[in-house]
């Protein structure tokens, strides 16, 4: 069974509907997936997630979340889904235990109940339980947030960006909690606009402008890119990216970390592009294969 | 499993979050400080400082007469707690002299032979000019030196019959003295439990969708009616402790004498609580900004309160359109109440239909609030 179905979703804004949220977005998420949507600001992640959580009513199309349909059963979704927004919602006044307290009671449960599930997660910051939340870390507020989040043993789990805003060394924490609970059985969809946390997803969508640009597994996504990639490299990289743009072999190009990459329109045009470098040596330029990625192939679909 | 009641809104949910409410208001201790120190503040400043009765106010006497009827009549005019004798001037001229320099309110003239003139002719001429620029403050000035020369006249003649004469005897009732404290305490009752609960719970609402947490307990089972009510149960606490302290420093330091049921009166500021914490409640659950909420409450509420209430203007006195507006103003009717049981001593039978009122706007505001509390975010 899906636990998550989102069919011909369309959300607009504004008096005269101007601005297209989402646009006709349709897909499925398995029970017990770890469901990633990928995309920058203001691609509507945060719409789909607020109409997913019953928080938003989309002008036209069908949500059902756990067998419950997002508009008619909101009450019943509401008691069955976590969801942690993107920016921290909790209580600042409040201590970490006060409020994991609160959002249990709220729920009708208690931290006792379903300590176990919060257990990997809580004891990070159980020493800092009486501290008031606004006082915590960044990365502390997450864990607060996504055991507030958890408290009562959630069927499905919405992460709006979790790890936005978050240091490297906390979003791979933040990361592997998720796996643990993968491992618990509970579904969970997180949004992110990092796109190297796309491989840690069982499935990741990729969106843009309010569109699904392609749905597959990380491997799937990036096996389907098809042309030849390189990476290249000289001591004048603002000259190096005009003129390879000017180069009909060259079908795209754009700044990668430290190289730029380069996308060929064919194999057989390697020649050409092993002769562009060559006329750069005296920069020193740099050429070597690459292997794509999902930030290469959401650029290449991006232009589609 | 544990048997809970999903359909009382008295449950541990409820419980929960009043709780949550008390941290909130307990841990901002600037705001409790000034929510529980506000009605204190404003009592004494209104009891001590802000007073319209007239206490020694500056007056000159010019007397051409200087006999032994005018001498103690400026003895006597001096002593009352009304005046005090700022000068004696010798010219007419003088008077609006003084009147220009701001020195006097209210200025006395005696003309020559006025003490023979009151021997033999049996009557006498006095005049009193006052500074009418604030023609209140003239016209009671003017009426308590009648009063004191009229008293006067009254020993003069004590041992001579006239042949007609009118008695006229006042009596004010319920508040002998006139004292201003009978009219402006149930006025900044009205006043405080008003600012403390409207204002207060209109931002309170509001707060959570601007800070982001109702956008995390609507995805909860929460139910709107739970959250509305709890956010009104602590202001209702803080509000009892401001009506008793309230009604403590009257009574102690203003010695104002609570002459009907104590029970009534606190029965009936509870009941205008509960309209006010409606009113917040309604506004919160309406607006989108802490902003908006204070600026509605202040606009809408509060000066309709000072404006239409009768503690500051009598309402009797306004046009027609301005009487028919102050019947929605919940402070009219809490005022008038306070009035008849704290002051005249009215028991239930006189307020009814105050009371009555109130407890309608109580239930109409409360219900749109229930009603109107939005489930989604847009």
């Amino acid at each position: 069974m899906n636990a998550v179905i989102v069919e011909n979703i369309i959300k607009t804004y504004g008096k005269k509907k101007e601005v297209t949220a989402l646009n006709d977005i349709s897909f499925d998420v398995s029970q017990g997936e770890l469901f990633g949507i990928i995309g920058p600001d203001g691609a509507g992640k945060t719409s789909l997630f607020r109409i997913l959580t019953t928080l938003l009513l989309a002008d036209s199309g069908k949500a059902m979340v756990d067998g419950y349909d997002v508009v008619k059963d909101y009450k019943a979704i509401r008691k069955r889904v976590g969801y942690m927004p993107g920016r921290f919602s909790l209580y600042p006044d409040l201590s970490v235990e006060e409020n994991l307290n609160f959002f249990a009671t709220i729920f009708n449960t208690s931290i006792k109940e379903n300590y176990d599930l919060i257990k990997h997660i809580y004891v990070q910051i159980e020493p800092f339980k009486d501290r008031k939340a606004g006082k915590l870390s960044g990365g502390m507020k997450q864990k607060l947030a996504l055991s507030c989040a958890l408290i009562h043993r959630p069927s499905v789990l919405f992460l709006d960006e979790p790890t936005t805003g978050v240091d490297a060394v906390s979003r791979k924490e933040f990361w592997e909690m998720l796996k643990t609970l993968k491992e618990q059985g509970i579904t969970i969809l997180v949004s992110t606009p990092y796109m190297d946390e796309a491989g840690l997803c069982d499935r990741v969508a990729l969106i843009q402008n309010g569109k699904i640009l392609s749905i597959n597994t990380p491997r799937g996504i990036v096996d389907s890119f098809s042309k030849p990639l390189w990476a290249v490299k000289s001591s004048r990289m603002l000259p190096l990216l005009k003129e390879l743009l000017q180069e009909d072999f060259v079908e795209d190009a754009y700044p990668f970390g430290e190289f730029h990459h380069v996308v060929m329109k064919d194999q057989s045009d390697e020649p050409l592009l092993r002769q562009f470098i060559e006329d750069h040596n005296n920069d020193s330029a740099v050429l070597q294969a690459a292997r794509p990625d999902i930030e290469d192939c959401f650029i290449a679909l991006m232009k589609n | 499993m544990k048997r809970r009641f999903p359909l009382s809104i008295f449950n541990f949910q409820f419980f929960a979050f009043v709780k949550k409410e008390f941290f909130h208001i307990w841990r901002d201790k600037r705001t409790m400080f000034i929510l529980l120190g506000m009605p204190v503040v404003q009592i004494v400043i209104f009891g001590y400082a802000l007073t319209n009765e007239v206490k020694n106010a500056n007056i000159a006497i010019l007397d051409n007469s200087k006999d032994a009827a005018t001498a103690s009549l400026t003895t006597q005019l001096d002593a009352s707690r009304y005046f005090a004798l700022e000068k004696n001037i010798v010219t007419y001229k003088q008077i609006e002299e003084e009147f220009r320099k701001g020195k006097i309110k209210l200025a006395i003239v005696f003309p020559q032979h006025f003490g023979e003139d009151l021997q033999h002719f049996n009557k006498a001429q006095v005049q009193i000019i006052a500074d009418a620029a604030d023609p209140n403050t003239a016209n009671q000035l003017a009426n308590y030196a009648t009063a004191i020369i009229s008293d006067y006249q009254d020993r003069v003649t004590n041992d001579r019959r006239l042949p007609y004469t009118i008695d006229t005897e006042m009596r004010m009732l319920y508040n002998p003295q006139l004292k201003g404290a009978f009219n402006f305490v149930p006025g900044v009752m009205a006043m405080v439990l008003l600012l403390v609960c409207t204002m207060m719970t209109a931002i309170t609402i509001v707060k959570e969708k601007e800070m982001g947490t109702m956008e995390v307990m609507l995805v909860s089972p929460m139910r709107p009616q739970m959250v509305v009510i709890a956010k009104a149960v602590p202001y209702l606490l803080l509000s009892t402790i401001n009506i008793t302290s309230i009604l403590l420093l009257s009574v102690f330091a203003l010695e104002l004498p609570i002459n009907g049921s104590l029970a009534l009166l606190g029965f009936e500021s509870i009941l205008f609580t509960l309209v006010s914490l409606s009113l917040g409640l309604l506004i919160s659950a309406r607006a989108a900004s802490q902003q908006t909420a204070m600026f509605i409450s202040l606009v809408a509420l509060f000066l309709p309160t000072i404006m239409l209430s009768g503690f500051m203007f009598p309402v009797e006195n306004m046009p027609l359109p301005l009487r028919i507006i102050s019947n929605i103003v919940p402070a009219k009717w809490y005022y008038s109440i306070v009035k008849s049981v704290m002051i005249k001593g009215l028991g239930i039978a006189g307020v009814w239909k105050e009371t009555l009122i109130l407890a309608g706007m109580m239930t109409f505001f409360l219900t749109m609030a229930i009603k109107r509390f939005k489930i989604r975010l847009a």
